[in-house]
């Protein structure tokens, strides 16, 4: 990735003559993960972007781009095809031998850290940044983030009764998926000043009944999703199980955006501010 | 094709089918030279035959599009497909029913469960290991799962130096339903991204086929190829009972033990080296008893051509259709595969008991 630092800095002295077709054309960019491609606009470098992968749905002008598929299931002459300069991705990227086919064929590919948590993302947007050949602007917006996620860790903290929240992956015919210890969905729900009421295992995995009435979330949480939700609310309400809960007798239910609050972001500071309003209704 | 001389010759056989033949290896070739001159990169076969000409050659990008991904993916889809559509003819063969399939001898129980834990389990390894082994854990741990759970079933089935089909059948049953239970807890085990890789392996895909790995199936698999006409005469008689084989005078235990791990070396390879792909192991021999009878003599290698021209078509649709995002081809050949076989079967009725 730090092979080309001149053409980079050329194009963005181009860009800064107001030539940014030029920087375009000489500069075409993939960008691979959710989050990364978050960054890369967020950079101001999304005329470049020639193709994303599915998991790139924000912001939704990017959706308009050739999708290159599941990111860890590339086709390496397809990403090949798109003649990319560059090709930012997530750790996760793959498989493996694609990357390394990919990477054979000269094309600069920078892998990026994955995040799993808030204290990832600055690390990984000052990578982007770097990637991107604007170090400075990738540590302008690194600062920011993590200042971001400082106010919401004192946030958090400030918070005398904490409320639990339990996250609701899935509720498919009434088999609810809950998301337990060491999840994503426990990452923003600390980050938002609330405890996660889903304890005892990890990752998301099916959870009974019972444990849902032992657990006494206070708010149930869930992903935005098409259609009536308030008939949706109800179906939660009238849960056998969730309907026994504080959470279901009060019809205290928060939906938001999937990426925005699992996607652990630039926008992960914003996502903790949106659910720590939601939570506890005040002005942090 | 000595086999395929001698048999002219004798009466009350079927006469070889040269025009048979002929269009396999025709599909072959068609088949090869549509998969290295086509794909998303460009690079038709116009600038393919102009390039030793020019003075410049092929651009960097070129040639690894041509060196590094069509030709391993190319060798891979005729290695994996001769793979799979012998292994069945093999199988089909040594057990006497048209519906065996390299998962009936336990390969595909334990392949897939050797690939789901090391999916799942690869992130437990310590970090020296995981170095050293790296993206090949997955194939290693395929090939080893199903090469063992062949090795399980042959032991479980063989008593003084006799293998009982039956009884492999029905031990390999209940390996199959073990190893469904061990890959649910390791289902249940797994965190999101895992999940869908092992749906992905599930469905098979040659986006992984570099020289490396070529150079480790491809040996095996050869060699299984090679072995196979020589069984062939083998598993006619046996289609007459096993003791009539042995009357016959072919060493039938011998013929059962190479035919059991001939089909769980090549199929190990090809399910290593590409994931799941269903399906090529029970329609191309159907297909061709059905063209040109059951004699293994002719079926296996036109059960080789014609697997290999098929899997590396439905690869190069796999990487068409959705470009540049790319199809798993395992639901390919079962999309197309299972349909078209369905209907020869409403077409053909009885065909296959005759």
């Amino acid at each position: 990735m730090m092979r080309f630092p001149k053409p980079a800095l050329m194009a963005l002295a181009l860009a800064n003559l107001g030539l940014p077709a030029l920087a375009e054309s000489q500069e075409r960019l993939i960008a691979l993960g959710g989050s990364v491609t978050e960054i890369v606009v967020l950079l101001g470098e999304e005329g470049r972007l020639v193709a994303r992968d599915s998991t790139s749905t924000y912001p939704p002008s990017v959706e308009a781009l050739p999708d290159v598929g599941y990111i860890r299931a590339l086709s390496p002459e397809n990403v090949l095809a798109l003649n990319p300069a560059l090709i930012i991705a997530d750790g996760d990227a793959g498989p493996p031998a694609a990357v390394e086919v990919l990477q054979s064929a000269g094309i600069p590919f920078a892998v990026m850290p994955v995040t799993h948590d808030a204290d990832g993302i600055p690390a990984k947007i000052t990578a982007v940044g770097q990637a991107l050949g604007k170090p400075e602007e990738g540590a302008t917006l690194a600062a920011s983030v993590s200042a971001g996620l400082e106010a919401a860790k004192i946030r958090a903290a400030a918070v005398p009764v904490k409320k639990k929240v339990l996250f609701l992956l899935s509720m498919n015919g009434g088999k609810l998926m809950a998301g337990g210890e060491g999840s994503s969905a426990e990452g923003i729900i600390e980050l938002a000043g609330g405890e996660n009421a889903a304890v005892g295992f990890q990752g998301y995995k099916p959870i009974t009944d019972e444990a849902i009435i032992a657990a006494a979330p206070d708010v149930i949480l869930m992903m935005d999703r098409e259609g009536d939700l308030a008939a949706a609310d109800a179906e939660v309400v009238a849960h056998p199980a969730l309907g026994e809960t504080p959470a279901g007798k009060t019809g205290a239910i928060i939906r938001m955006d999937g990426l925005l609050l699992l996607g652990f972001g630039p926008r992960t500071p914003e996502a903790a501010e949106q659910l720590y309003q939601a939570l506890y209704g005040v002005k942090g | 094709m000595t086999a395929l001389a001698s048999s002219r010759a004798r009466p009350g056989l079927r006469p070889v089918p040269y025009g048979l033949t002929a269009g396999l290896i025709l599909l072959v070739l068609a088949a090869s030279i549509l998969s290295l001159t086509s794909g998303a990169a460009g690079l038709g076969l116009g600038t393919l035959l102009k390039a030793p000409f020019s003075a410049e050659g092929l651009t960097l990008r070129d040639k690894v599009v041509l060196y590094d991904i069509r030709l391993p993916r190319l060798v891979m889809g005729l290695a994996v497909g001769a793979a799979l559509a012998v292994s069945g003819v093999l199988l089909q063969g040594l057990f006497r029913n048209p519906l065996a399939d390299p998962g009936i001898v336990g390969i595909g129980a334990g392949a897939g469960l050797g690939a789901v834990m090391a999916i799942v389990l690869g992130s437990f390894l310590p970090l020296w290991m995981a170095d050293l082994i790296g993206a090949h854990l997955v194939p290693f741990a395929a090939f080893f799962g199903g090469w063992a759970a062949t090795l399980l079933l042959y032991r479980a089935a063989t008593a003084g130096g006799r293998t009982d089909v039956a009884t492999m059948l029905l031990a390999g049953i209940a390996l199959g339903a073990l190893a469904g239970a061990v890959t649910g807890v390791m289902v249940y085990m797994a965190d999101d991204k895992q999940l869908r890789d092992l749906t992905f392996w599930g469905m098979g895909s040659l986006a992984g086929a570099t020289w490396g790995r070529l150079a480790a199936a491809l040996p095996l698999i050869l060699l299984v190829l090679l072995i196979a006409p020589g069984l062939a005469r083998g598993l006619n008689a046996l289609a007459l009972g096993e003791a009539q084989a042995a009357h016959l005078g072919h060493n039938v235990q011998s013929v059962k033990r190479r035919a059991i791990f001939g089909a769980a070396a090549a199929t190990g390879a090809a399910v290593a080296v590409s994931g799941g792909i269903g399906f090529v192991g029970i329609v191309v021999p159907h297909l061709l008893r059905l063209a040109m009878g059951p004699d293994h003599r002719l079926l296996l290698p036109h059960s080789a051509l014609l697997g290999a021209g098929l899997l590396v078509l439905a690869d190069l649709a796999s990487r068409s259709i959705v470009a540049p995002a790319e199809l798993p081809i395992g639901i390919l050949t079962a999309l197309f595969g299972a349909p078209f076989f369905l209907w020869i079967l409403l077409r053909q009725k009885g065909a296959l008991r005759g």
